[in-house]
C-alpha cells in the first residue's frame, strides 16, 4: 500500500489550547476525519471535505478547515482538480465521481442580464401597499376560453380545461429521490412544499408512505429503474413527471450503491434491501419520441388524466425535442440544465455535456411560440437557479415556473461540497445512515426552507413593482424587461435580449 | 425572432364621446374637449376617429392610407387591386395649417374584397392580412383605417391644428374619439398618432404598458405583425383575438385586459370563479399591466377602461343619450357644461356603452 499521491484539498486543524475536548467534532463528522487518541482529537484531512459541520458544532470555534497550502505548483492549464483527477485514475482505473452541478467556471448569463424598472413615464408599484401576485398554474392551457354570460351576468365556463397544478408562487422543488437523499430530507421539501403552496417531487425512489399527508403537494417521477411504480404510486401525487435525463448527467442513468438502500429505501423503491439500484440511461420503452407519447398517455390513462411533466437535460438541439415532447402530449417540460445538480455523476459527464438553461430556455420559449404551440404546456427552468433574480430572469425569458434543488439543500445545511455520492454527508441529507438522518430534523428545517420561499417570494414581488406590473403573468416571456451586458451578438439573438443602453 | 425594436413610450390625454341614439354630432365638439387638453401633448401627434361620417358608401372598407413617396403607393395601389373592388379613392381633404410643414400623402379608399380572390376566406381576416402586409412590407405605404363608415384623422400636430389640417368640423358622426400625445423618445411620426385602428375598432390610448414585451410576444403567435411598436397596437390587437376571433363578449375581454386580481376571484361563486381562472390563467399573457386609460370605438358603441389598480384618469359624463369619457372631467364640461352625472370608473371596471338599435 503506498499513499496516495492525490492532494487532500483541505487542511483540518484544532486549536488544543481551545479544544474542551467535548469530541463533538468526532461525533459529527460523516467522513472520520476525526479520531480520539485518548487525550487528543487526531484529524485526517485527506478524509475532510469541507462540508463545516464540525466547524459549526464546535462549542469553542477551536477547529478551521484551511484550503491545503500544500498544492500541486500552479499551471493555468493543469488545475488542482485535473491532477488530482488524473492521480486518482492512474491509482485506481475508475471515474472519478462529483456530486452537486458543475463547478466549472463556464459563463452564467444570469449574471449578465440586468431587469429593468420603472421611471416617471410608468410609475412602480409598492409591493406593501397593494396586491402583488404571483400564483402560477403549470400545465396545458387551451388557445381559447369560452364561456357563456348568464342572465345574472355572471360567466359560465364552457371550455373543459386541461388539469393544472396550482401554485402560490412560480417555484417547485427539483425531483431528489428517497435513496438519493434522506427521507427526513424529503419531509423537509414535502412540508415545505404544502405550507408555501407549491409542490415538491419525489425523484426515482418510490413515495414513501411518510409523505402521504402532502400528497396534494407532491409530483411523482417515473424514470428508467421505474422503482417504485405501481398505479397506486402514480396516483399518489397531483402529477407525474416521466424523467428522461437530468441536466448534471444528460445521456446517462443512474447508480444508487447498495450501500444506500437500507430496508426502508428497498421497500419505497421496491427493491431487495442492499442491490445496486441501478437506473439505465435510456428508458428502455422510450427508443423515440412515439415512444414517449404512448407512455405519456398510457400515464395519463392511469390517473384519470393528471398533469404530466417530461423532464430533459438541456442538449444542443434542445428546442426541436421540447417541441417534440409538447406534441407527443405532456403537459409540462422541464428544462434541467448543465448546471442543475446530482446526487452523483462521473465527473467527466458533469462537467462537459449539455447546454446551460439560459439558451435552452430561450430557445425552447423561442421554438414553442414560432410553432405556435406555447400555450400546450407550460416550461420550467431548472438547472443553476440560485436566488430569486435567477427566477425572476429565468421567467423574463420564457419560463412558467423554475425549479429549485441546490438552493432547498441550502437550507438543510448543505455546503456544496459535492461529495453526495458517498453516503456520509454530515449534514444528514444525501446519506442513508441512520445516526447522521436523525440530525435532519423536518420541523425545525422544513421551517428553514419555507423562509427561504418566504424570502424569494418577497424579492420577486419587489423586482415585479419595480417593474411595474401587479402579477408575475406579466413578466413572463417578457424579454423586454432584460438587457444583456457585456454579451455578444450571437448570444443576445439567441436569447432575443437587447443589449443594456438600447 | 424580432427583439431589436425600440418601443414607443408617449403620455397622454384622450376624450370621447357617444350618442346611443346615432345622433350625428360635428367634430368641432371633440376638437373643442381635445384642445383645453392641450398640455397633456407636446405637438408631437393628436387625432380623432369618427363613427358614422360616410352614410353614403357604409359597406365598404374605407382604407386610409398614408404614403411617404410615389412609389409606395404605386406599389400599395397595384396590391390592392388586385384583391379588392375600389370604388372610389380620394385625397382625405385637408387644409394648409402654418405650422404643419410636411405632412404624408393622405389618400382614402372605398373598397369591397374581390368575391373571386376571397372565396370561403373570412372577410375580415382578408382585410387584416392586407393591413398587416401592406405595414410590414410595403416601404413608406401606412394603413390607418380600414373600418366601415368610419374615418380616422391624424397627425403630428397639436390637438387644434390636426382637427383644422383634416377639417374634422365638416364631419358629422355618432362615436368620437380624440387623442393628444405626449412621446418621450420618438419624433413625431404621423403613423404614430392615435387612433389606432383596425377594421372598425379604433383605440385612444394614455399609459405605457409595463407587459409590452410579453404582450407582443403573445400577438405575434396568432400572426400580428406588431408594426407600430406602441402600446395601442398591443390593446387593438388583444381586443381583435378576444372579442373577434375567441369570440369573447366585451366585458369578459375588459376582465382579460384588467384582469380582476385573485383575492377577488377566491371570493366568487364556485361558477364563476372557474370561469376567471380559466381565463386569467389562459389569457395571462394577454392582461395589460402597468399604467393605462383608454378608450375604444367600435361600430356599435364605446368601452373606456382603466388598468386594474387606476394608474391613470378616466372620467365618465352622462347627459341624455350622451356617454362622455376623458381623461379630465374638464375636458367634456368644456362640451357638455351641465351633464346628468358625472363618475370616475373604478380601477378596471369597464364602462361599457352600445348604440341603443344594437
Amino acid at each position: 500500500m503506498f499513499k496516495s499521491q492525490a492532494l487532500p484539498e483541505f487542511l483540518a486543524t484544532i486549536d488544543n489550547d481551545k479544544c474542551i475536548r467535548c469530541k463533538r467534532c468526532i461525533q459529527n463528522c460523516g467522513w472520520s476525519v476525526y479520531e480520539w487518541s485518548g487525550e487528543r482529537v487526531l484529524i485526517d484531512s485527506s478524509k475532510c471535505v469541507k462540508c463545516l459541520r464540525c466547524y459549526h458544532y464546535c462549542p469553542v470555534e477551536a477547529i478551521q478547515i484551511l484550503d491545503n497550502p500544500t498544492k500541486y505548483k500552479e499551471n493555468s492549464s493543469w488545475t488542482f482538480n485535473n491532477i488530482k483527477n488524473l492521480k486518482r485514475q492512474a491509482e485506481t482505473g475508475g471515474m472519478p465521481l462529483s456530486g452537486m452541478g458543475c463547478s466549472l467556471p463556464y459563463p452564467i448569463l444570469f449574471d449578465s442580464l440586468l431587469l429593468d424598472a420603472c421611471q416617471v413615464t410608468n410609475p412602480s408599484i409598492d409591493p406593501l401597499r397593494e396586491p402583488m401576485e404571483l400564483r402560477t398554474y403549470l400545465g396545458k392551457k387551451p388557445n381559447k376560453v369560452e364561456v357563456e354570460r348568464g342572465k345574472d351576468g355572471k360567466l359560465k365556463l364552457k371550455t373543459k380545461m386541461p388539469p393544472r397544478i396550482e401554485l402560490s408562487a412560480p417555484f417547485i422543488f427539483s425531483p431528489m429521490s428517497f435513496g438519493a437523499i434522506s427521507l427526513n430530507a424529503q419531509k423537509v421539501l414535502a412540508m415545505a412544499a404544502k405550507e408555501c403552496g407549491i409542490v415538491m417531487n419525489t425523484g426515482e425512489g418510490g413515495f414513501h408512505e411518510d409523505l402521504k399527508p402532502y400528497s396534494k403537494s407532491v409530483m411523482v417521477q417515473v424514470a428508467s429503474g421505474r422503482f417504485g411504480v405501481n398505479p397506486e404510486y402514480l396516483n399518489a401525487g397531483v402529477a407525474v413527471e416521466i424523467k428522461i435525463g437530468q441536466g448534471a448527467k444528460p445521456g446517462i442513468g443512474g447508480h444508487l450503491p447498495g450501500e444506500k438502500i437500507p430496508l426502508q429505501v428497498a421497500k419505497t423503491r421496491m427493491i431487495p434491501v442492499g442491490t445496486d439500484a441501478i437506473s439505465p440511461a435510456p428508458q428502455h420503452d422510450i427508443y423515440s419520441i412515439e415512444d414517449l407519447r404512448q407512455l405519456i398517455y398510457a400515464i395519463k390513462e392511469a390517473t384519470g388524466y393528471k398533469p404530466v411533466s417530461v423532464k430533459i437535460a438541456t442538449v444542443h438541439n434542445v428546442a426541436a425535442i421540447a417541441s417534440g415532447i409538447v406534441r407527443a402530449g405532456a403537459d409540462i417540460v422541464y428544462l434541467d440544465g448543465f448546471r442543475g445538480g446530482t446526487g452523483a455523476a462521473p465527473s467527466v459527464i458533469r462537467d462537459n455535456l449539455g447546454i446551460p438553461i439560459e439558451h435552452a430556455l430561450a430557445a425552447v420559449d423561442d421554438r414553442l411560440r414560432q410553432e405556435g404551440i406555447r400555450n400546450e404546456a407550460s416550461v420550467v427552468a431548472a438547472g443553476g437557479i440560485r436566488s430569486a433574480a435567477d427566477a425572476a430572469k429565468a421567467i423574463a425569458l420564457g419560463a412558467d415556473a423554475v425549479a429549485i434543488g441546490t438552493a432547498a439543500l441550502m437550507t438543510m445545511g448543505c455546503t456544496v461540497c459535492g461529495k453526495c455520492y458517498t453516503g456520509n454527508c454530515s449534514w444528514g441529507i444525501t446519506t442513508q445512515r441512520p445516526e447522521l438522518t436523525a440530525r435532519l430534523d423536518p420541523e425545525v428545517y422544513g421551517q428553514r426552507l419555507v423562509n427561504l420561499i418566504t424570502a424569494w417570494k418577497h424579492e420577486l414581488q419587489e423586482i415585479l413593482g419595480a417593474l411595474g406590473v401587479n402579477a408575475v403573468e406579466s413578466l413572463r416571456g417578457s424579454r423586454e424587461r432584460l438587457r444583456g451586458v457585456g454579451l455578444d451578438d450571437n448570444i443576445l439573438d439567441i436569447l432575443g435580449v437587447k443589449p443594456a443602453g438600447r | 425572432m424580432n427583439h431589436n425594436y425600440q418601443k414607443d413610450i408617449a403620455g397622454c390625454g384622450l376624450t370621447g364621446l357617444i350618442s346611443r341614439k346615432r345622433k350625428r354630432v360635428s367634430g368641432a365638439a371633440i376638437s373643442k374637449s381635445l384642445t383645453l387638453m392641450t398640455d397633456r401633448g407636446n405637438g408631437l401627434g393628436a387625432g380623432y376617429a369618427a363613427y358614422g361620417i360616410f352614410p353614403e358608401l357604409p359597406e365598404h372598407y374605407a382604407i386610409h392610407a398614408m404614403f411617404d413617396y410615389e412609389s409606395s403607393r404605386r406599389e400599395m395601389e397595384e396590391s390592392l387591386r388586385l384583391r379588392y373592388d375600389i370604388e372610389k379613392i380620394e385625397e382625405i381633404p385637408t387644409t394648409p395649417v402654418g405650422s404643419i410643414k410636411i405632412s404624408p400623402k393622405l389618400i382614402r379608399y372605398f373598397v369591397k374584397p374581390k368575391p373571386e380572390r376571397l372565396r370561403d376566406a373570412n372577410e375580415k381576416d382578408y382585410v387584416v392580412r392586407t393591413v398587416m402586409r401592406v405595414n410590414s412590407q410595403i416601404e413608406g405605404a401606412y394603413i390607418f383605417g380600414s373600418g366601415k363608415n368610419m374615418g380616422v384623422f391624424k397627425g403630428v400636430g397639436n390637438p387644434s391644428e390636426i382637427a383644422e389640417f383634416y377639417k374634422i368640423e365638416e364631419y358629422e358622426g355618432y362615436i368620437w374619439t380624440g387623442h393628444t400625445r405626449f412621446p418621450t423618445n420618438t419624433p413625431g411620426w404621423w403613423g404614430g398618432a392615435h387612433p389606432f385602428t383596425l377594421l372598425d375598432w379604433s383605440i385612444v390610448h394614455n399609459g405605457e404598458i409595463s407587459s409590452y414585451g410579453i404582450n407582443k410576444r403573445y400577438l405575434e403567435m396568432y400572426g400580428y405583425k406588431l408594426t407600430l411598436l406602441t402600446d395601442t397596437e398591443v390593446a387593438a390587437y388583444i381586443l381583435d383575438l378576444l372579442v373577434r376571433k375567441h369570440g369573447l363578449d366585451m366585458r369578459t375581454a375588459c376582465s382579460v385586459l384588467a384582469a380582476p386580481f385573485w383575492k377577488d376571484i377566491d371570493r366568487m361563486e364556485e361558477g364563476e370563479r372557474e370561469a376567471y381562472i380559466a381565463l386569467r390563467s389562459t389569457y395571462g399573457s394577454a392582461l395589460l399591466n402597468g399604467p393605462f386609460s383608454l378608450l375604444f370605438g367600435h361600430s356599435n358603441g364605446l368601452v373606456g377602461i382603466n388598468d386594474r389598480i387606476k394608474l391613470r384618469p378616466l372620467v365618465a359624463a352622462e347627459k341624455d343619450d350622451m356617454i362622455y369619457m376623458a381623461s379630465e372631467e374638464s375636458a367634456i364640461r368644456e362640451i357638455c357644461p351641465t351633464p346628468d352625472k358625472v363618475w370616475a370608473p373604478r380601477a378596471g371596471d369597464p364602462v361599457i356603452v352600445e348604440l341603443e338599435d344594437s
